[in-house]
C-alpha cells in the first residue's frame, strides 16, 4: 500500500498539474466581469483544487490503480486457494489480508491528496504567469484571500471516507471471487467502477450534509 | 483418528455428498478416490472445515469440529497441515518465508530457529538453495514439495493432500508418494489424500474410500482393490487397457 501511494505519486502530480492550469485558465476565462479583480482566480482555484478537484478527482484516479491492484492481488489469492491455505491455519484471511490495506489507505491517502493540493496549486500559478492569463501577484493575493481552513478539514474527512472506499470494495469483489483468471479481471473491473461510482456518491452525500 | 460421520453438502440444488461416513486412521495413507467431479475435492474441504457440512458431523480424535466456533477450532487448525491442488504458496512471499509463515503466526520461535525449522523442512522434501526464491521462480515439482514442507512446518498430526502430484511427471510423482508416506509412518501422522492417480493407490493406498456422484462406493485397501466387484469402482480403476492388462493376469 505505501509502495502503492508512492507508486502513484507519478500520476497524482502529473494529474493535479495539469488539473490547476486548467482550473486557473479557464476561471480567468469565465471572469469577464470588470466588477470583480483578477485576483479572485487565485480563490477559486484555490478554493476548487482543495474543496473538489484534490480528493474527488485524485481518489478517483486512485481508485483506477490502487482498485485495479486489490481486487485482482486478493482474487488471484482467492482462485490459486492461497484465502484457502490462510483459513487452514485457522487465520482470519479477510481480516489479515483487507484490514492493513484499509488502514493504511486511510494514512497514506490524506498524504497524497495534500500533495495534490499544492501541486494543483502550483500548477495553477504557473499556467496563469505562463500564458500571461493571470498574473503572479494576482495570483498569490487571491491565494492568501479569505482562506478558510474549514475547508482543508472537509478535505481530509472526504479523503478517508474515498480511502475507505477504494480498498474496501475492490478487497470485497477480490474476496468473493468464484472461478478462475477471468473471473479475477472481471472482479477488478467490478471493484473499480463500483468504487468510483461510490465515491461519486458520497462525494454528493457529504458535500449535502456538511456544507449544505 | 478422524471420524467423518454421515456428511452430506449441497450447493444450491445440486447435492455433491450424501451421507459418507468413513474413517480416517492414524499412521496411515488414507485416500480418496474417483474420477473428476465426483466430489472428493469438497469432501476434503468438508472434513478441514473450508465448506460448513449442511448435515452429519467430523471428529478429530473425538473432537467434535463440526460445531466449534471458529475460535475454537484454532488448535486443531494448528494441527492440520494440507497441500492445496496449485500448492496454494503465498505468491509474495519467498520459499523460506512460505515455511516459515506458520511458525510466525502461531509460535514464539527466534529468526534463528525459525529458519533451521524451515531448512529442515525443505531438506526433508530434498530442496536446497532456494530459499530465497520467490514461487514464481521454481518448478511445479518444486511448488508442491515447498507446499509440503509448510505443511508439516507445524509438525501436524493430521495431513491433506489434494491432488499431491497432478501435473507432475511420472518420476516426480513416486518421489512425492514415497516422500509423503515417509513423513507419515516417522511422525505418526493421520494422512488424507486425494487422488485419481492409479500409481498412487496401488503403491501406497493403505486405506481407499471410493466416492462417485457423491458418496461413498467403496472402501478397502490396494490389495482388495483387484478383487472388487464394484462395478463403478472397476470402470474407474480398469479404464485404462493398461490396468485391464494387469487385471487379466492378478
Ligand atoms: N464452491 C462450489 N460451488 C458450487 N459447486 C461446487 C463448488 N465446489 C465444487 N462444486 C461442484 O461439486 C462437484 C464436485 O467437485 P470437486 O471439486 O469435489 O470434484 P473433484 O472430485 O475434486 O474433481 P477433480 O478430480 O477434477 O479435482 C462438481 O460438480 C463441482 O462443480
Ligand atoms: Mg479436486
Amino acid at each position: 500500500m505505501v509502495n502503492l501511494g508512492i507508486g502513484s505519486l507519478w500520476l497524482v502530480a502529473l494529474t493535479s498539474a495539469f488539473m490547476g492550469a486548467v482550473i486557473t485558465i479557464q476561471s480567468a476565462y469565465n471572469l469577464v466581469n470588470p466588477m470583480v479583480p483578477l485576483w479572485a482566480v487565485g480563490i477559486v482555484a484555490r478554493d476548487s483544487i482543495i474543496i473538489e478537484f484534490s480528493p474527488t478527482i485524485i481518489m478517483l484516479v486512485l481508485a483506477g490503480k490502487v482498485g485495479s491492484n486489490i481486487a485482482s492481488e486478493i482474487g488471484t489469492m482467492r482462485v490459486t486457494e492461497q484465502i484457502d491455505a490462510l483459513e487452514i491455519m485457522g487465520i482470519n484471511s479477510s481480516g489479515y489480508l483487507v484490514l492493513p490495506k484499509i488502514i493504511a489507505a486511510i494514512i497514506i491517502c490524506p498524504v497524497v491528496v495534500i500533495v495534490s493540493m499544492i501541486i494543483g496549486i502550483t500548477g495553477g500559478w504557473i499556467a496563469g504567469d505562463l500564458s500571461g492569463v493571470v498574473p503572479s501577484a494576482d495570483y498569490l493575493k487571491g491565494l492568501q484571500n479569505q482562506f478558510l481552513p474549514f475547508n482543508v478539514t472537509f478535505a481530509m474527512i472526504k479523503t478517508v471516507v474515498f480511502a475507505f472506499i477504494i480498498t474496501s470494495v475492490p478487497a470485497y469483489h477480490g474476496y468473493y471471487t468464484n472461478g478462475g483468471a477471468l473471473e479475477v479481471g472481471q472482479s477488478s473491473t467490478k471493484g473499480v467502477v463500483n468504487s468510483s461510482i461510490l465515491i461519486l456518491i458520497f462525494d454528493y452525500i457529504l458535500t449535502q450534509l456538511i456544507l449544505a | 483418528m478422524i471420524e467423518v460421520d454421515n456428511i452430506s453438502k449441497q450447493f444450491g440444488d445440486k447435492k455433491v455428498l450424501e451421507d459418507v461416513s468413513c474413517v480416517f486412521e492414524q499412521g496411515k495413507i488414507n485416500l480418496i478416490i474417483g474420477g473428476s467431479g465426483q466430489g472428493k475435492t469438497v469432501l476434503m474441504k468438508c472434513v478441514v472445515g473450508l465448506f460448513e457440512v449442511d448435515k452429519g458431523r467430523v471428529l478429530y480424535d473425538g473432537r467434535n469440529f463440526s460445531e466449534m466456533s471458529f475460535g475454537e477450532r484454532k488448535p486443531i487448525r494448528q494441527e492440520i497441515g494440507m497441500l492445496f491442488q496449485g500448492g496454494a504458496l503465498f505468491d509474495s512471499l519467498t520459499v523460506e518465508q512460505n515455511v516459515t509463515f506458520p511458525l510466525s503466526m502461531f509460535t514464539n520461535m527466534s529468526v534463528a530457529e525459525k529458519r533451521d525449522r524451515a531448512n529442515f523442512c525443505l531438506q526433508r522434501v530434498n530442496l536446497e538453495n532456494v530459499n530465497k526464491l520467490l514461487p514464481s521462480a521454481i518448478s511445479g515439482g518444486m511448488k508442491k514439495r515447498v507446499a509440503i514442507a509448510r505443511a508439516i512446518a507445524m509438525n501436524p498430526k493430521y495431513l491433506f493432500c489434494d491432488e499431491p502430484n497432478s501435473g507432475l511427471d511420472p518420476k516426480t510423482s513416486i518421489l512425492i508418494d514415497e516422500l509423503i508416506k515417509e513423513i507419515t509412518e516417522e511422525y505418526n501422522i493421520t494422512t488424507i489424500i486425494n487422488t485419481h492417480d492409479m500409481n498412487t493407490v496401488m503403491s501406497i493406498g493403505e486405506k481407499i474410500i471410493f466416492i462417485y456422484k457423491g458418496k461413498k462406493y467403496w472402501e478397502g485397501s490396494n490389495n482388495d482393490i483387484m478383487q472388487s466387484q464394484n462395478k463403478e469402482l472397476n470402470d474407474f480403476v480398469f479404464a485404462s487397457r493398461w490396468m485391464k492388462a494387469v487385471k487379466q493376469h492378478f
